[in-house]
């Protein structure tokens, strides 16, 4: 069968120019031109969350403040994720070009990556490329130091505010929003945090000019992102295409013959099922449009030999584990979820229970303070909907 | 065993005397003693000057910076779901064979800790583990007896 997804090739694209040419040219722009270009282009961030990015900047360079910090999130931590630390090796330059151009346009002077401590192994090699960046903002007269962060084993530090905590030395607990990080942020002062892959698309964005950009992506979705593929699928990597693919598609593509469900977005995303493979569509949501599923570019196919049962039970420790503890929603409802799929299963508790488990999960949905417990319900209840009888049984 | 009030100083030297700082200087003792002591986040408070419940506090959520007695290398294997499936169980008993010891525990000779860690990012590369922030990957019985014998080996060197 001919492949019917349809690739993109922006972020790993051969760098043809000089080092930094980009970033050059864009800093000669005005922070208003860029701002524009960037809404114009659609593009929203490439975390998971999709605000728009022109958005952000703009608010940042609005606000008022005599320091102000540009911070890139490399605390890729989402199951199933790993196209972060592909940028980090094959194209550092074009990420901290685009945290270059962001210092520019915010008026900020000092920046910084959060790096993951599972990537600590990356952190020599980037320190390298973050030397010859100042170099090169040196050369071009653009005030902007940036350093390395490192994290130290926490996945909630991924959402923002949690970071900034994590950054300035404290529990990597995430803050009450508003205020949001564009008012209040590290130390308090304006601050942008944007995911790696949105750096660089804001950097593309500045090369190849938001019509160009707006051009890649399929119904009605704006620009390429980076998929992360694993699972039961017989190429496993980093995979760039465009945006508004459908999960069909993809398993076309990727799956073995075998694709029993898709996990699409990581542990916090949705599960599909194959007879719904042909429904939902890959990319940011329109309102109320539920056959659209965003996701940071985590896919995980799982095929006929696995136990949905056995999947649920491991995100669920997962959830546990790295729940901050600090909203009871969350803290207590992760635990309760996965002690009482074990009693279920055992037959310690009946299988009515079941919907008691599911009522509780949609409560921490709409109680839990941040996007950890928030999304607990999305995996759990989109594998109970589908797969209730292995659950049980 | 190194000088350790000296080693925080240097580390408060490194990174200024500010609060910001904690983790990376925590970071930095974990890198020399492999785990973090009562004595040690007291030291960091004082030198510091914030109490030491707040360094606890800090310490005690993240999982690397680990408060009990470590080895010298620490193994962390991934056990979140695409490890899981692809051969998790097999990489730990393998360990737990060549070293004679269970999930959490350390060898008598203070050699190697064994740990299991939630998602690393390679699950492309599946199934994986770190040996102190160094990555393996891929890994089956085989090649893990391989890794941990060079591990025995530089030792004796």
């Amino acid at each position: 069968m001919a492949s019917q997804v349809k690739r993109a090739e922006i972020i790993f694209a051969p760098y043809s120019e000089y080092p930094y040419k980009i970033l050059g040219e864009a800093l000669k722009k005005s922070p208003d031109e860029i701002i524009e270009a960037l809404i114009q282009s659609g593009l929203r961030g490439r975390g998971g969350a999709g605000f728009p990015t022109g958005l952000k900047w703009k608010f940042a360079k609005e606000a008022q403040g005599d320091e102000k910090y540009v911070v890139c999130n490399a605390d890729e931590g989402e199951p199933g994720t790993f196209k972060d630390r592909d940028i980090l090796v094959k194209v550092p330059r074009k990420m901290l070009s685009g945290m270059g151009i962001c210092a520019h346009v915010i008026g900020a002077k000092k920046g910084f990556i959060y790096l993951r401590a599972e990537y600590d192994y990356l952190k020599e090699a980037l320190q390298k490329e973050i030397d010859f960046f100042h170099q090169h903002c040196e050369k071009y007269g653009l005030d902007f130091h940036v350093e390395i962060k490192s994290g130290a084993g926490a996945y909630v530090v991924g959402e923002e505010t949690a970071l900034l905590n994590s950054a300035e030395g404290k529990r990597g607990e995430p803050r009450n929003k508003p205020p949001f990080p564009v008012t209040e942020g590290y130390l308090n002062k304006p601050t942008v945090v944007n995911n790696v892959e949105t750096f660089v698309n804001a950097m593309m964005v500045c090369r190849i000019g938001a019509e160009e950009f707006a051009k890649y992506g399929m119904r009605g979705q704006k620009g390429s992102k980076l998929f992360s593929i694993a699972g039961d699928t017989t190429k496993p990597g980093v995979y760039e295409l465009e945006l508004g693919l459908t999960v069909e598609e993809l398993v076309n593509e990727f799956g073995d013959g075998n694709t029993k469900a898709v996990q699409v977005g990581g542990v916090s995303g949705f599960c599909v099922p194959r007879a719904k493979f042909k429904d939902k569509t890959i990319g940011f949501p329109g309102k109320d449009d539920v056959n659209y599923i965003p996701t940071g570019g985590s896919i995980m196919l799982f095929n006929h030999t696995r136990s949905m049962y056995h999947v649920l039970e491991n995100y669920l420790e997962f959830f546990e584990e790295e729940s901050c503890g600090q909203c009871t929603p969350c803290r207590v409802g992760t635990q309760q979820l996965l002690k009482g799929i074990k009693a279920i299963k055992k037959g310690e508790k009946d299988p009515e229970y079941l919907d008691t488990l599911y009522k509780l999960a949609e409560t921490m949905k709409v109680t839990s303070k941040c996007g950890l417990g928030q999304s607990v319900a999305n995996s759990f209840c989109s594998i109970v909907d589908e797969f209730k009888e292995e659950i049980i049984y | 065993m190194p000088d350790t009030t000296k080693l925080i100083e240097n580390l408060v030297e490194k990174y200024g005397k500010k609060r910001e700082s904690l983790l990376p200087i925590l970071k930095g003792i974990i890198e020399e003693e492999r785990y973090l002591s009562e004595e040690r986040m007291l030291e960091v408070a004082k030198a510091l000057d914030i109490s030491g419940a707040e360094v606890y506090g800090t310490a005690s959520f993240y999982s690397f910076i680990d408060l009990k007695p470590r080895g010298k290398h620490i193994i962390r294997v991934c056990k979140t779901i695409v490890c899981d499936m692809k051969g998790k169980n097999e990489v730990i008993k393998t360990i737990k064979d060549c070293l004679g010891i269970d999930v959490g525990e350390t060898t008598t000779d203070g050699m190697f800790t064994l740990l299991q860690t939630n998602c690393i990012g390679q699950c492309d590369h599946a199934p994986a583990m770190l040996i102190d922030g160094e990555v393996y990957n891929e890994l089956n019985a085989e090649k893990v007896r391989n890794i941990i014998k060079e591990y025995k080996l530089n030792r004796q060197n």
